[in-house]
């Protein structure tokens, strides 16, 4: 009898999604993200795309995966700005690849794990973007103002939860 | 060497996404040379591919949206039309009256304008354009409008609103435009302080606040003044609104220059609707000035009822007191002062102090006696005073029972030559005069 045999956590709980829901989600993201704020100006606080790369980040538990899953939303989201297109793409694959590299070592289906984590890969955003408009494109009046940022973790953690929850039905263990 | 990129896989992968988005990143802050401007080819060409996927459907949501909006709206609006028709009525009286007062003057202006020759540009043609998307970061303040290249617009057109400036077209697509936002960081317009007329530079912020942050302090600039554009920025014609000074304060950072908060006339945040300038021209438009003529023309007809009134009111005078005249001819006992009434009880001492000039002017002319405020004001005449006083003349020499023989002690005796003493005639000219005769400069100079 043939039996398989698991020798890490990856192994263990490494999820695959249909293509086309790891081509939709992402879409969806970027798009909404584009709308909401017409509707509700302050809505522009959410990072849609940002919780969409976590999560993909850490449920395919592959850094390199991560990365590139990070690189594309980043690029698709500066597409719709006025920036060089890289900055959020830098940013993004940071986080996809820190993501990804955390789910191959802490249980990131556990609530708790998942609201810390949420919640300081958002500062960890809001301080990416700091640095990349600041040193490397030489933009020295970016300011961020950390209450505003802490507000806005706050919000993109509230909201990763019940997101975090519909987007596990769309997993698919191999 | 397989082992190594087997091993290392993950950390290869990241290092070369982040360089070589570092590296697009260097070229495209490189290639364009000022901020805000447009991109190169082939980073037009990607945003050109993500708008070709969100555009639709952001189309698709904006027409239900309309849709839904305007089923509802057009139904609250049809309920109020009549009131609203009686109101807009009114209103338009108003500024028909308005517009007549201030037609010769624009007209004026503008004739001045241009015999000193200014580069005045004009609204000639605009384009309207709705709302359909944001950027969806709060660090780049960027818009999408449903109008582009197909509808004649162009980079580095103005956007602006009924209330005031928006932004300007940073990026044209065939059917979509990009409009960057006055308060994106990227942001300027050249702009000027209506009652001082100081010429500043908008810029946005990293928050979405909209400062000058050029100027020096000045006492002059205070909060609450409106904000015009200047011209100066070849994109938004001169004199549109910008906003008003919310505050200022020293810029720590930037010394001696101060930090000018501007708060938008345009609601930035709830745009629907925008018109994009696509074209200026040096004079009015020829609607403009027929308008501005009818209005001069209106003007000049009331200021010349006006002129008629005033001349009917004068010769109305005229007659009235011709009239008045021949009635005193008719009854020559009947007089009049100067203040028109009767001199009927008046003695003749009465008319002629009245009628001429005389030193009790500030008298009660009833009483007979000097008012007390009216006594100090009297300047009453004094005699011209002697070049050379004699000795007969009362008061011009002391008394002899006050003089002492011998020269008086004074301490300048022991320098003055003996010609000058006290009893020669140079001497007494030369002492103080009697109190009771002694005037004072002013009314020797008189």
């Amino acid at each position: 009898m043939a039996s398989s045999s698991y020798t890490s956590r990856r192994q263990l709980e490494e999820h695959r999604f249909h293509p086309l829901i790891a081509v939709l989600v992402p879409l969806s993201a970027i798009v909404l993200q584009a709308l909401l704020p017409k509707a509700l100006p302050s809505l522009a606080i959410l990072e849609l795309p940002l919780l969409v790369t976590v999560f993909f980040g850490v449920s395919r538990r592959s850094p390199a995966a991560g990365a590139l899953t990070g690189a594309a939303i980043g690029l698709l989201q500066d597409s719709l700005t006025s920036q060089p297109i890289g900055v959020n793409g830098l940013a993004k694959t940071i986080i996809g690849y820190a993501a990804a590299s955390i789910g191959l070592n802490v249980d990131v289906e556990a609530l708790t794990t998942r609201t810390i984590m949420i919640f300081a890969f958002s500062l960890l955003n809001s301080g990416l973007l700091y640095i990349i408009n600041r040193r490397l494109l030489g933009f020295f009046e970016f300011h961020l103002q950390w209450n505003h940022e802490l507000t806005r973790a706050a919000l993109n953690t509230a909201l990763a939860i019940p997101v975090f929850l519909l987007l596990d039905k769309t997993k698919r263990r191999d | 060497m397989e082992s190594f990129f087997s091993r290392f896989r993950n950390s290869l992968a990241l290092l070369a996404l982040l360089l070589a988005q570092t590296l697009a990143l260097a070229v495209q802050v490189r290639r364009p040379a000022e901020l805000g401007a447009t991109d190169g080819h082939n980073v037009r060409l990607l945003r050109y591919w993500v708008l070709s996927v969100v555009n639709p459907v952001e189309r698709a949501y904006q027409s239900v949206d309309q849709g839904i909006h305007n089923a509802w709206f057009n139904y609250l609006d049809l309920r109020h039309t009549r009131q609203e028709n009686y109101a807009l009525h009114q209103q338009l009286a108003q500024l028909r009256i308005q517009q007549a007062a201030i037609a010769e003057d624009a007209i004026q202006g503008h004739r001045l304008q241009g015999l000193l020759a200014f580069q005045q540009h004009y609204v000639s043609s605009t384009v309207a354009a709705q709302v359909i998307g944001t950027s969806g970061s709060e660090i780049s303040r960027v818009l999408y409008l449903d109008k582009g290249s197909v509808d004649g617009l162009k980079p580095d057109q103005a956007v602006i609103t009924p209330d005031g400036i928006v932004g300007k077209i940073r990026d044209v697509f065939p059917h979509t435009s990009q409009l960057l936002l006055i308060n994106d960081q990227t942001s300027g317009a050249g702009v000027l302080l209506t009652s001082t007329r100081i010429r500043g530079i908008l810029r946005g912020t990293s928050t979405g606040r909209t400062i000058i942050n050029n100027l020096t302090s000045d006492d002059r600039i205070k909060p609450g003044e409106t904000v015009l554009t200047s011209g100066g920025d070849q994109i938004f014609p001169r004199g549109l609104p910008v906003g008003t000074i919310e505050f200022i304060h020293p810029d720590p950072e930037h010394q001696p220059y101060t930090t000018i908060r501007v708060t938008p006339a345009a609601n930035l945040t709830q745009l629907e609707e925008v018109l994009v300038i696509t074209g200026t021209q040096p004079n009015l438009a020829l609607q403009t000035q027929q308008d501005l003529a009818a209005g001069a023309e209106a003007t000049a007809e009331a200021k010349a009822a006006a002129a008629k009134a005033e001349a009917d009111r004068l010769a109305a005078e005229n007659l009235a007191k011709a009239e008045l005249e021949a009635q005193q001819a008719a009854h020559p006992d009947g007089q009049n002062d100067s203040a028109g009434n009767p001199y009927q009880d008046q003695t003749a001492a009465q008319i002629v102090a009245d009628r001429l000039p005389n030193l009790h002017n500030g008298q009660d002319k009833t009483s007979g006696k000097l008012t007390p405020g009216a006594a100090s004001a009297v300047t009453l005449p004094k005699p011209l005073q002697t070049i050379r006083p004699d000795h007969y003349s009362p008061g011009a020499v002391p008394p002899a029972a006050s003089m002492t023989p011998g020269a008086p002690p004074s301490s300048d005796s022991a320098v003055q030559s003996p010609a000058f003493t006290s009893n020669s005639p140079v001497a007494a000219q030369q002492k103080p005069r009697h109190p009771t005769t002694e005037t004072p400069p002013s009314d020797q100079q008189n």
